[in-house]
């Protein structure tokens, strides 16, 4: 049963993580990251992370991709996803070949640390919400507040940077469109 | 069947190196952006994995570390891409040399 469900959603998470990258339309790009978050989260559930899953579909899903998706909309990008793009067989080549020996060295790695490794039966403490939600605002507490802060500014300086600059902003400011042309 | 851990961290493993070869490959920022989620979401997968294999939740805790950072990077990188849109008219990375040497 397991191994069915996991075949299944790492088959559909590895297809659409292609799909991901080859396809030239960033919208559809972007809607087969849906699939492979998605197909992630059923394996986290898995794994024993329930809450995880969750979060993952909600916040990934939800949130993050919706905001690609935005922006793709927001910026027509149908017409420059059309044009072919430009040459570089050689940086195909040799990002395919950088790909495959990382994905050797990594897979060898995991490989030889953990291939004969057995799991037992799902442990119940592993999966409980609350004790990790103990856990989370015991020793982690700091390191959740300084995440709240990050998010914090990482809002505040998308505002900034996404922010139409002003056309009467005096003579001379730096954001000014025409310049950097 | 229980299905052995390192199943999984293959299968991440995989997912990254398809995530890399997206990155360095792809023009279209969006779909560099893409493919780094990609690899973000792959490392959570061993990190999960991890956690499983050695019983242990701070596997659990640094994913949720993970998935925040992942939505901060992408809302500035988002951002940064309009700003680059509404200088530039494209996003196509190749075109935008500003700052190469």
């Amino acid at each position: 049963m397991e191994l069915a469900i996991f075949a299944i959603f790492a088959a559909l998470a590895l297809v659409s993580a292609l799909v991901v990258v080859l396809h030239r339309d960033p919208v559809k790009s972007t809607l087969s990251l849906v699939v492979t978050l998605f197909a992630t989260g059923v394996l986290f559930i898995l794994l024993g992370a329930p809450f995880i899953g969750v979060l993952q579909v909600l916040v990934y899903t939800g949130a993050i991709v919706v905001l690609f998706l935005f922006v793709v909309m927001l910026l027509n990008l149908q017409r420059e996803a059309r044009r072919s793009e430009p040459g570089g067989r050689g940086q195909k080549v040799f990002a395919g070949l950088g790909a495959a020996a990382f994905l050797a060295f990594t897979a060898i790695a995991l490989w030889r640390a953990t291939g004969g490794a057995q799991t037992g039966p799902l442990a119940p403490d592993l999966v409980d919400l609350q004790s990790f939600a103990i856990e989370l605002f015991g020793g982690y507490l700091l390191t959740f507040e300084v995440v709240g802060v990050l998010l914090l500014v990482a809002v505040i300086a998308a505002y900034i940077v996404a922010k139409r600059p002003e056309p009467a902003s005096g003579s001379g400011g730096d954001s000014n469109p025409e310049g950097s042309r | 069947m229980s299905v052995p851990v390192s199943w999984y961290l293959v299968l991440a493993a995989v997912l990254f190196a398809i995530g890399t070869a997206g990155a360095l490959t792809r023009r279209n920022g969006i779909t560099i952006f893409l493919s780094i989620e990609l690899m973000l979401n792959s490392v959570n997968l061993t990190l999960v994995g991890f956690s499983r294999l050695l019983e242990d939740r701070t596997g659990q805790i640094v994913v949720l570390f993970v998935l925040a950072v992942a939505a901060a990077e992408a809302a500035v990188g988002l951002a940064l891409f309009i700003a680059l849109y509404r200088h530039r008219r494209t996003i196509d990375l190749d075109r935008v040399n500003l700052m190469r040497w």
